[in-house]
């Protein structure tokens, strides 16, 4: 085992000749949670799908676990896929299906389990999360909150060493952002290794264990959710957080 | 009035607006039922009154010759029933087949997808018309070995491959439809390019496209009597055969409306699918 779960260094990343990651570094230690706070358009999103391997670096290493290099043309992506899990803004549910076959489809499909166990899992796993009698209900029926984290289970299935949160509450009702927050609290409990960007500053200070602030495409700052919220030192984000906390 | 206490859990209508509402609705459809019925008795009139109505009558509407050419075109319209059948489904399986081949993506794919265009851009190209032409009189010059030679079967093949095209891209223009989104969900879950097409991304593009493909069996249905032009004995030219026997008119009539009793359903039904699919997608956007 290597020390950290996930070692990213000096990646590059522009769309169309414009730059949204310049040589970004940033380390996340087995069952940490680590929080990505940082303006629109500062390469957070970016960053994560980087991770999975959905957009491709132009430059740059993403080591998982010490072992796995994701960037390179010889990795399997599909196999590494399997080991990072993502849930996006936008949850991303598959509509012609079942809550249910949602969450079995990959474990199957990908994993080759057996229907009855995945079903069984699959259950067990919502239930775990509230979502028992949602199983047999087809997305367009649940709420944004619901709908966000059965996307949570959908993920958590595959059993991830790593998971990946993209503003995950950012499309919510602001009534419905507790219920999903709750869920991402009980897998830090469960040390699962997080890293998650966010606008909920309250939740960043109190489920991370180091929060990076990012601008421009850089960690201009980065430590303990004491430190970057309490006593920043770099200007930028002390502004940032002026603004956002009002 | 009687209307139930604030915050009952019920759902209440005054009955007295029920009643306006009920009454307006009855009215509404007395207007329109007597609006239609006045418009179809000026233009029967109008129709009957020109010079040419008792001719045109005798030649397209007889009465006499309905009833003696009628059994025999159904009968030669079980061939046209015949070569839907059989083409319908075979049309399916390429169209999907060649659109599956255009969104591949290796390298060592080449070959197929630049097949699968070129069969899309030259048969969407041509006439169907000239399809069966080409077909029909071509093929069987060849003496090929092997393959039947009658004109139904190459007229058949004829339409298949060019519908093949037209369904080709309607299933190209439904896999677009799905969000890039759900492809970037598969793909993060571990499923394989190919995994992701099967079930996640054609299950959606399919039913987005069932009111359009059935559109396009609907003008299939019709196009059937193209192969009429090759010789078999169909509807059309066993209505041909009719005219040209008694100098009238009649048995074309016969066959239209023999084409129009299998459309119209064909075309109800197909209203009612896209109408069913666009609220359903109305429902549940957000997913």
């Amino acid at each position: 085992m290597s020390e950290s779960m996930l070692d990213v260094s000096g990646v590059w990343k522009s769309f169309e000749g414009h730059p949204v990651l310049r040589g970004l570094d940033i380390t996340v230690g087995h069952h940490q949670a680590v929080v990505l706070i940082g303006a629109s358009g500062s390469g957070k999103s970016t960053l994560l799908r980087c991770i999975n391997g959905l957009v491709m670096v132009d430059a740059g290493r993403i080591m998982l676990d010490g072992t796995l290099d994701i960037t390179s043309f010889d990795t399997d992506m599909d196999a590494a896929r399997r080991r990072i899990g993502i849930v996006f803004q936008s949850y991303n549910l598959f509509p012609h299906m079942s809550v249910l076959d949602n969450v079995a489809l990959a474990p199957r499909k990908v994993l080759g389990r057996s229907k009855a166990e995945s079903v069984d899992a699959a259950r067990a796993l919502l239930a775990r999360f509230g979502l028992e009698a949602k199983a047999d209900e087809y997305p367009d029926r649940l709420s944004g909150g619901q709908a966000q984290r059965v996307a949570i289970v959908r993920a958590l299935a595959m059993e991830p060493e790593l998971m990946l949160f993209d503003e995950i509450t950012s499309a919510l009702d602001p009534l419905l952002v507790g219920e999903v927050l709750e869920a991402v609290r009980e897998l830090k409990e469960t040390g699962l290794t997080l890293l998650m960007a966010t606008h909920e500053m309250g939740f960043a200070r109190e489920v991370a264990d180091k929060v990076c602030f990012l601008k421009d495409g850089v960690v201009l700052e980065q430590g303990t959710p004491e430190v970057i919220f309490s006593a920043p030192e770099r200007q930028e984000t002390r502004e940032f957080l002026a603004r956002v906390l009002g | 009035m009687n209307a139930p206490t604030p915050g009952t859990e019920v759902a209440y209508v005054d009955p007295q607006r029920r009643a306006l509402v009920r009454q307006r609705a009855r009215r509404n459809a007395l207007v329109g039922m007597a609006s239609l019925v006045g418009f179809v008795i000026v233009i029967s009139v109008i129709v009957s009154r020109t010079p040419g109505w008792p001719i045109v009558q005798e030649t397209f509407f007889n009465g006499e010759e309905f009833v003696k050419t009628f059994p025999g075109l159904l009968s030669a319209f079980m061939l046209n029933v015949r070569i839907f059948v059989i083409a319908e489904p075979l049309i399916l399986i390429l169209g999907l087949l060649v659109a599956l081949a255009r969104t591949l993506q290796s390298p060592i794919f080449l070959p197929v997808r630049v097949i699968a265009t070129l069969y899309v851009d030259i048969f969407r190209g041509i006439p169907t018309i000239l399809v069966i032409f080409l077909l029909g009189f071509g093929i069987p010059a060849l003496r090929l070995t092997g393959f039947p030679n009658g004109a139904i079967f190459w007229g058949t093949a004829a339409l298949v491959l060019s519908y093949g095209a037209y369904v080709a891209e309607v299933f190209r223009a439904g896999i677009g439809s799905v969000h890039p989104s759900q492809q970037m969900a598969s793909r993060s879950l571990g499923l394989s390019s190919w995994q992701t097409n099967r079930y996640v991304v054609l299950p959606q593009a399919i039913r987005n496209v069932i009111p359009p493909l059935l559109n396009d069996f609907i003008s299939l249905q019709k196009d059937t009597a193209l192969v009429a032009v090759l010789g078999p004995i169909e509807v059309l030219r066993q209505a041909q055969i009719d005219t040209s026997s008694s100098f009238n008119y009649t048995p074309y009539v016969g066959a239209a409306l023999i084409f129009i009793a299998l459309t119209i359903p064909m075309t109800r039904f197909a209203d009612w699918v896209q109408e069913r699919s666009s609220r359903r997608r109305r429902a549940g956007g957000v997913a």
